[in-house]
């Protein structure tokens, strides 16, 4: 006899029907291989500047152990503020305009919780970063999907993005540069996206995290800082991947007192403040660590360039992206899906890539690849890409 | 070619001289033949000096020591330091040398076999020349940085294979 009572599910059903990330299974795959190279990583190859390192263990010496408010250390919100002011052209008010989180993805999910009521629709350009169509979700909020394309290098465009406009629609979520295409908006894309958001009285929340790490322009720009703009967008951001800062895990939010008070509600009950010894290595490396920062951005370029190519060569057309450390190959000349070219290339080769349709279902036919990884093992990389597609060919 | 360009390449051939002409072109922006003409023009034109490797601690099976030498020096009315220095580079037992601020004015990098070797270098020569006015030799025992690179190696960095 069994004794046990079945449960019922106690697992809420607007959690249970999420389905897990697309990278996930694929990750699992991976993780049962040795030497495999790969371009599916989604963070800087460099360890964080020695001299933020540095800062980290000086404040433990020194006994910082405590919690700091919940918005964040004053001295670093300072730091932030002056810094998005310098290269944003944004001034936000420390005390209450800017708020220290546990990574961007922290500050997304805040702004996502404090402006969602359910059934608003919330619209966001794919293919993008794995985790806005299930934030929006679980906040009960209507996630819109809105396509881009290769035609277009992935910038939004501001017709489509219209078009997506409903009574319901609340804010729209911006990540350029952009996670997984590299793609950038241009002034004129951002000056018509901003007029929407105006006629429409709509939130824009902008994911800047990538915003550094572009290579053709010569400075950084948020849709935050056009006329109408600032009181209508929040403004995120963190160190994670301009600083090589990804396990230090901070990330901040500036915007309207409202907003940021709202999810300063959210932060105090539920994380109460984000790490102190991060947060002082976050607040050296405004200080002291840009030098090393446009290093890497150098580098990263250089890389950029070389990858772009190579796919170029081997016959898998590649936009070159302006920012970001990702190139979005097109594969569809191969007659592989997405999943199926990244689980051959990763069995025959021993190179992972992420499915393109990891990213949205208009990434299928499309593979990204991460250069956040040695010049050394990108070559080698795009060499067996390479025989993997020329022996497809035959 | 650009002056931004030209400094570029300085400053990345100064990192890493082993950099072809296709990996400056990557970098810059302009053609593998475009960047080896520039490294020849530099080079011709002596910005650019020589190339070398540095070498792990023991790799070359000799006892080879290291001196760094503070050098006294009796300044000359025409010339201040200049002819003394020069006279001092010149010998091949001289890796490097600075003129300094603070409380001596030349460091001179010696190298030879053995210890005596430098020390004979610095008793017999360096020291006999006429305005050298006192030395103080620093054998150097153990290298841990030369040239921006470290010589201890790092643990390697464990990333996850696939980050979204």
């Amino acid at each position: 006899m069994n004794d046990s009572k079945s449960c019922r599910n106690f697992v809420a059903e607007h959690i249970d029907v999420l389905p897990k990330s697309g990278i996930r299974k694929f990750f699992d795959l991976v993780n049962t291989m040795d030497n495999v190279i790969s371009l599916g990583i989604g963070e800087p190859d460099f360890v964080s500047p020695w001299t933020i390192c540095e800062s980290a263990i000086y404040s433990l010496e020194r006994g910082r152990t405590s919690y700091t408010s919940n918005l964040g250390l004053l001295s670093l919100r300072k730091a932030i503020c002056s810094y998005v002011n310098k290269y944003f052209n944004l001034q936000y008010d420390p005390q209450k305009e800017c708020i220290v989180t546990v990574g961007v993805s922290e500050a997304f999910d805040l702004v996502i919780r404090a402006i969602t009521e359910p059934g608003d629709e919330i619209i966001y350009h794919e293919p993008c970063y794995v985790s806005y169509n299930a934030e929006i979700k679980m906040a009960h909020g209507v996630a819109v999907p809105v396509d881009t394309h290769e035609k277009n290098e992935f910038a939004l465009s501001p017709a489509d993005l219209e078009k997506a406009i409903t009574p319901r629609t609340k804010a729209i979520i911006l990540n350029f540069p952009c996670n997984p295409t590299g793609a950038l908006l241009t002034p004129e894309q951002s000056a018509a996206i901003a007029e929407i958001a105006v006629r429409h009285d709509l939130l824009v929340i902008a994911d800047q995290i990538y915003s550094e790490l572009h290579y053709d322009s010569d400075s950084m720009d948020s849709i935050a800082s056009l006329p109408g703009m600032k009181e209508r967008t929040i403004f995120l951001h963190g160190f994670s991947k301009a600083f090589a800062m990804t396990g230090f895990r901070i990330g901040y939010a500036c915007g309207p007192a409202q907003i940021i008070d709202a999810m300063m509600k959210i932060h105090q009950y539920s994380m109460l403040c984000a790490p102190i010894t991060a947060q002082y290595a976050a607040e050296e490396a405004l200080k002291n660590a840009i030098p090393d920062m446009q290093n890497m951005v150098e580098q990263y370029k250089a890389r950029r360039n070389l990858i772009v190519s190579r796919f170029n060569e081997i016959g898998l057309p590649c936009v070159n992206p302006h920012g970001a450390f990702y190139v979005f190959p097109n594969i569809q000349s191969t007659g592989l899906s997405s999943q199926d070219f990244a689980e051959e290339l990763l069995n025959r080769e021993c190179v992972a890539v992420v499915p393109g349709s990891a990213f949205g279902a208009c990434g299928e036919g499309y593979i990204r690849c991460s250069y956040a990884t040695s010049m050394d093992e990108i070559r080698l990389a795009m060499d067996k890409i390479e025989h993997f597609v020329k022996s497809l060919k035959q | 070619m650009k002056d931004e360009i030209t400094k570029g390449i300085l400053k990345a051939l100064a990192a890493n001289g082993k950099l072809s002409p296709d990996d400056l072109a990557l970098q810059f922006n302009i053609t593998a033949a475009e960047a080896a003409a520039e490294v020849a023009r530099l080079e011709r034109e002596h910005s650019i000096l020589g190339y070398h490797a540095v070498i792990q601690e023991g790799e070359l099976e000799n006892s080879e020591v290291k001196a760094i030498i503070e050098v006294h020096v009796r300044p000359e009315r025409d010339g201040g330091f200049d002819r003394i220095a020069r006279r001092l580079s010149k010998f091949p037992q001289v890796v490097s040398l600075y003129l300094m601020s603070g409380g001596y004015d030349l460091m001179v990098e010696v190298k030879g076999n053995n210890l005596n070797e430098v020390a004979m270098f610095v008793a017999s020569k360096l020291a006999t020349i006429d305005g050298v006015l006192g030395t103080g030799t620093h054998f150097l025992l153990k290298k841990y940085k030369e040239a921006g690179i470290l010589f201890q190696e790092e643990e390697k960095n464990e990333r996850l294979k696939i980050v979204p």
